[in-house]
Formats: C-alpha cells, structure tokens, sequence
C-alpha cells in the first residue's frame, strides 16, 4: 500500500511539481497574536459554502423547480430518500450558518482593519461575496415553495419596487412577471444553482488569490508592536499548523450541524397557496430582519420622501459605503478611522438590537 | 318647464316632509314611534311613508287635516286587518315590481293555507299576522341581522308565542320547542358557527304557510339537507316497520326540536343507544346494533391511536404530512359510515369501516416508521459526535506533537 501511495505520488510530482506545491504552502506562514483566533473565521465561512455546495449537489438530484413540483419533491427528499432529511437539514441549517459566519468575517474584518492598505481589493470581493451569500439565502428560501416562502419571498421582492424609475423593472426581473408564481421559482432556482455559483467561484477565487498573494494581515497594534520588539513577532506555518487547527473548526462546525439536522430538523411548512392569505405576522430570515424592522418603524413620509423609499435609500448608501470602505479611510483633513470604527459599532449595535427586535415583535 | 318636470319628479319620488313622525316621534308609547328606527324601516327606505298604511296627509302639520278620515285616515290597524292590508301591496305582482321584482308575492294565499292563516280565517285574533313576525314600525330587511325574520332571529320571534304557556294554553301545544331547539345541533350551527344555512323554525314548518310536518312528511322535511341518509333509510327495514307503528321517521331517534349531536353510543345496546327502545336482547335487530356499534368504535379508536401516534412523531420534528393527509381518507370512512348507519345493514356498515381501519393501519405504521427514525436519528447522532470528539482529540494530539518536534529542532 505504501508504495502504491508513493508511486503514484511520484507521478503527479513529474507532472505538476507536486514537491513545489508543497514547499510553498509550508513556506505560507500565518501570524499569531492575541487576535489570531480571528483568522479561522474566513477558513470557516469558506467551509460551510462547500458544504453548501455538497448537500446542494446532493439536493440537485430529486429536486424539481416547478410550482407543481416543487413542495413535493422537497417532502420526497425528507420523507423517502435515505438521509434525505439530513441533507436538507444540513443545507438549510448551514445556510444561515453560513451568512452568520459571513457576518462575523466581516466585522472582524473591520474592527482588525485588515482591509487597510494593500487588502484594498480583498474587501471589495468579501463585501460583493456577503452580497452574494445573502442573494443565495433570498433565492434559496423559495425554492421549497411553503406558504412562508412564498409570502416571504412576496414581501421581499415588493421593496426594492419602491425605488424611484427602476423599481418596477427590477421586480418583474426578480418575480419574472407582476406576481410570485411558478416563473419566479424557475428563476430563483437559475440563480441559486447556477448564476450565483458561477459568480461565488470567480469571486472566491479572486478572494483567496488576494489572500495568498497578500499574506495574512496583522492589526496596527500587533505590528506596530512588533515593529518595536521583533523578537516578539511569532507565526505557525500555514500548512500543515494552522489548517489542522481550521480542520479542528471545521470538525466542531459539522458537528453541530448535524445536531441541529438530528435534533432540530427543518420543517416543511405548508404547500404555497397563492390565493390565500398572507400568514399573520409574516417576517423574513434572520438575516433580513433587521432592515425590514426598519422599514416597518419609519414612518411613511420622512424628510419629504416616501418613509420606504427612504429606509431603502439609507440601506443603499450604507451598503455602497460599506463596499468602499478602504478608500474612505482618511488622515486629511481629519482622521476618519475613530468616525469609521464608531459607525461600526453603531451600526453591529443597531443590526443586534433591529434582529432581535423584528424576532420578539409579531 | 324642465325645473317643474323634475320638480315633480323629486315630489312623487320622495316623500320628505312626514308631519305624522314630526309628532308622534314625540310622543310617549304606544303613539310614539321612534324617527331613527322609523329611519331604519325597509318601507321608509324605499320612500313610502305612514299614509300608505295609515292613510291620512303627511304633508300637513294640522292634525284635523292629517288625520281627516276624509283623506282615509285608518288610525291604528286593527289585527284582524293586517294580513289583508299587507296583501294590498305585496300580493300585487304589478306594484311589488317597482320596489323588488325578485319578492315572491303570494305571502298571503300561503298564509291562508297555515295554520295561523286558517284561524285567522276563522276569527282567531290571536294567532300570527304579517306584523308579529315581521314588526310594525321596525320592520327591517329579512337579511338585516336586526330583523325580527333574519334567520338568526327568527326562532327568537316565534318563541314570543310558542314558548308562551299560558298564551298557548288554549291550543293544547307544547311550549317546549324553543327550549328544546336552544340545546340542538342546529341551533348551534346558527348560533355559534354563524351559518345561516342551519335550519330554524321556518325551515321545517314553512314561513308564510307554516305548519307542523306530518308522519309522511317529516323525512321529506330532513331529506332537504339530509339526502344520503333519507335515501339509506327510505330502502332499510325501518322504513315500513316505522310507517306500520305510526312512528316519525328522523324524528323517532333524533327528536325533531332537541336534535343533539349523535354519537357513536347512539347506535347499539348501550343504555344511551335508542336502539334498545325497540329491540331487546335476543333479537336480531338487538344483535345488529350491538355489532354495528362495534364496528363504528373500532375505527373511532384506531382513528384516535393513529392520530395520536402521529401527532407524537410530529411533535418530535419528523416529518408525517403525508400520513396525516392519507389518515384524512379514515376520517372520511368514519364520516360515511357514520351516514351508511341509517340502511340499518351491519354488513355495508363493515364494509365502510374496514376500509377505514385498512387507511389506519397504514397511518400507524408510518407513525411507528416515524418514532424509529427518530430513535435512529438520535443513536447515529451519538455515534458521530463521539467520532468527532475523537478525530478532534487526535487533532489536537498530533498538532501538540508536530509542534514539540518543532520546537526541538529549534
């Protein structure tokens, strides 16, 4: 067996210089200091997107687009396939895991500043990747086409609507016509298995390129310490330390997946009934909560403008700030950071408080 | 020349001065009459006003003029000439048209064929006219959930007599059928789940031609709403054996006013089971029942078994929608069966209930399916998460010993 393995070792290494592979990624080193516990979130969000991408594979097989189709071949899934209900289980819980950890990623991000000179670019990526997640979670939650979903997924496409002059053409890009129906689904699914993909690779891609081409970034305070007191300056190597340690998570994060799946299966709901009524007190995922909390307190005329038009408007520009962050960072004429972390803090604080908020209220 | 035409126009439509409600909204009862339920008044809505019952001139505010017998003031109707009176408009097919073209208007010769209207015929002064039921100044649209003829109020309304016993005493009726109507089935269905389509009094007895169904009658009166079991009964045994007794088909064993919920013990040799008012131990009606009760609690209970089974499972988080939509089909068996009862046949009962306990069966074994994944889920769950906790402590073991060995060489 043990020559097998050396064989066949050898004869990648003549072809792709396997040993070359190897001794770069042992040269890559990974910093540690106080706040390298943070690095693991990045490995960590890129986990769950596999596994995304697994069980997603996996769902592929019996699901069917189709209003017809749709609910039923999701209660096929759960009910007849063998771990069916774990694949689903796995995928819808490791969905909000994923926007959680995408979350996290970023503010650590932030609060770290390693989006700081020369990362400029590799927060432009994480930021439209955060987009992006979210945009698999809104397509992906109609797909099992439930009364929840549909409702959901009606409420949501009606705000971008709001938007002066190209509202309306948005919503009947997204809906495929002026009602939810079973265009929209085909749609949702195109974009869930087969445009996002697409676009999550080339972006995940360039994300990780980025990484490996800037190395891993240290905290102004770290490296301003360490420019003072290099002995002190310590690091692991990346493979095989650091990436035993991200498997050590990885391991931990399947776990509970997979105790979420077993002890808290996600429910199928009701089959989509378009004509009836909207289910009282119909809210979006999680991860939305906190902007339609927001829409839902602002009044209807604020500062001369539609109140939703304006919700919609602010949570643009803040997304348009957020993309452009490292370049609003300034010295001249005033010292932007301190203004930079505080609205981030702000602004967590305001996301915590608008969730839980939007989760207690009916 | 236009001016006056449409001047005349509005005169004739509308009748808006009305000196008999600007008094007698003023005065004390009986001559008082409320403006604003005057207001409410089907006949005021549709622009008639007192002179039409009353006669009189309603444009005068001088009482001599107003009511001059001249201008055929009546005064106060008399009872013995209401129905005649209200027939002078709603028995006329030509006038009737102006106001509702799609009102019956043969009120009055159904009324005449009633029981009130036959008394009626013959002096009684007593018994209903248009005005008992319908009111007089407060007269209201039937479909109005005010008027005294909604079908919500309509029980109340003849109760008013009926449940009189000493305004009845002279008839020689029970004044028990307003009671006995409060605690039934029907009266629920109206009362308390709003549906409008539950019988009251006038379904069963007839409005304008009220009177009690007889013996040939009363199953035709039920078979209205309850066909299938009409049917099942008009070809049992029961039917001719009812007929030759003298005893009321439905009414026998549902009471015609008490009509209570029927339940499963309705049917049998239990001491609720009306069966046993007829047939004793030994016989072979007694035997049928007994079997036939049999066969209802059977399904009943597996129906219960398997729902509670199910609703266990679902409780725990697995996933029995199915199974709870094929138990609907038991449920329905249990329902058809509960209606192929009245054939009296304990062999097409059985043949209902089996197929329902077959869909049981069927439901309660996924519920068990259902547990036992649950159980499995849980094992393997165990099994995995010690399998992790051991992969992670060999993890950790190796990185520990990776990074002595680093160390050392350092």
């Amino acid at each position: 067996m043990g020559r097998l393995v050396t064989g066949v070792r050898a004869w990648i290494d003549e072809r792709f210089d396997l040993a070359g592979i190897k001794a770069l990624a042992q040269k890559k080193r990974v910093p540690v200091h106080r706040y390298s516990y943070w690095y693991f979130l990045g490995g960590m969000t890129l986990f769950l997107f596999g596994l995304q991408v697994l069980t997603g594979a996996l769902l592929l097989l019996y699901y069917r687009p189709g209003a017809d189709e749709a609910f039923e071949s999701v209660q096929f899934i759960m009910t007849q396939v063998q771990f069916g209900w774990l694949v689903r289980s796995v995928h819808s819980w490791s969905a909000n895991l994923l926007i959680f950890m995408a979350f996290a990623h970023l503010f650590s991000v932030l609060f770290l500043k390693a989006y700081r000179k020369p990362r400029e670019l590799t927060w432009v990526s994480g930021i439209l990747l955060l987009f992006l997640m979210l945009g698999f979670g809104f397509s992906g939650y109609l797909l099992p086409w439930n009364t929840l979903s549909y409702f959901a997924t009606k409420v949501g496409t009606e705000i971008p609507a709001q938007i002066p002059i190209v509202g309306r053409p948005i919503l009947l890009f997204l809906r495929g016509g002026e009602e939810v129906t079973g265009s929209t689904l085909t749609r949702f699914y195109g974009l869930h298995v087969a445009i996002f993909p697409a676009l999550a690779t080339l972006l995940i891609g360039l994300h990780l390129a980025l990484i490996q081409w800037f190395g891993m970034s240290v905290p102004p305070s770290v490296e301003a310490r360490w420019r003072a007191r290099p002995q002190e300056k310590k690091g692991v190597r990346f493979f095989p330390n650091f990436v035993l340690r991200e498997l050590m998570a990885w391991y931990v994060a399947l776990g509970l997946l997979g105790a979420l799946a077993a002890l808290f299966p996600w429910s199928l709901g009701v089959k989509a009934d378009p004509f009836a009524a909207a289910p009282a007190g119909i809210k979006p995922e999680w991860y939305f909560l906190f902007m339609f909390q927001t829409l839902k307190l602002i009044p209807a005329k604020a500062l001369g403008m539609d109140g939703e038009m304006l919700g919609i408007l602010a949570f643009g520009v803040i997304g348009f700030a957020a993309l452009l962050l490292p370049f609003l960072e300034r010295e001249k004429p005033f010292n932007s950071q301190r203004w930079i972390l505080a609205l981030a803090c702000l602004f967590l604080g305001y996301m915590a408080v608008m969730t839980v908020y939007g989760w207690a209220t009916r | 020349m236009a001016v006056l035409l449409s001047g005349g126009v509005l005169v004739s439509f509308a009748k808006t001065k009305n000196s008999c409600l600007d008094c007698h909204s003023n005065l004390p009862e009986p001559l008082g009459v409320s403006a604003e339920i005057y207001s409410q008044n089907v006949h005021a809505q549709k622009g008639l006003n007192c002179t039409d019952c009353h006669g009189g001139d309603a444009e005068s505010d001088d009482p001599e003029k107003a009511m001059s017998r001249s201008l055929g003031w009546k005064g106060k109707i008399e009872r013995r000439q209401i129905p005649e009176l209200c027939a002078s408009c709603h028995a006329d097919a030509e006038r009737m048209k102006k106001y509702n073209p799609g009102l019956r208007v043969d009120q009055f010769q159904q009324y005449k064929t009633s029981v009130h209207g036959i008394k009626w015929a013959r002096g009684d002064s007593k018994v209903a006219v248009c005005t008992d039921c319908h009111g007089v100044h407060d007269l209201r649209s039937p479909s109005d959930p005010r008027s005294t003829v909604h079908p919500a109020n309509i029980a109340t309304t003849c109760s008013h007599c009926h449940a009189d016993a000493e305004y009845m005493k002279t008839y020689g009726i029970k004044t028990n059928q307003f009671a006995n109507y409060q605690q039934s089935v029907h009266r629920e269905a109206m009362a308390v789940r709003g549906d409008l389509s539950a019988p009251t009094c006038t379904t069963c007895h007839g409005n304008h031609g009220a009177t009690p169904p007889g013996v040939a009658n009363v199953t035709n009166v039920c078979s209205n709403c309850h066909l299938f079991q009409a049917q099942l009964f008009g070809k049992s045994p029961h039917k001719d054996a009812f007929a030759t007794m003298g005893l009321l088909g439905c009414v026998t064993c549902h009471s015609n006013h008490a009509i209570k919920h029927p339940t499963d013990d309705m049917i049998g040799t239990s001491r609720n089971a009306v069966c046993i008012q007829c047939h004793s131990d030994g016989d072979a009606g007694f035997k049928q029942a007994q079997k036939m009760n049999e066969d209802l609690v059977t399904l009943a209970n597996a129906i219960e078994a398997s729902d509670r089974l199910l609703g266990q499972a679902e409780r725990q988080g697995m996933e029995v929608s199915r199974a709870k939509l094929q138990e609907a089909g038991a449920r329905d068996a249990l329902l058809k069966a509960r209606v192929t009862v009245h054939a009296f046949n304990e062999r097409e009962l059985k043949e209902d209930t089996d197929a329902g306990v077959a869909v049981t069966q069927q439901t309660y074994t996924a519920g068990e399916k259902a547990l036992h994944e649950w159980k499995f889920r849980r094992v393997g769950l165990g099994l995995s998460l010690v399998m992790i906790v051991v992969t992670l402590v060999g993890l950790r073991l190796y990185i520990r010993n990776l990074e002595d060995q680093e160390n050392k060489q350092i």
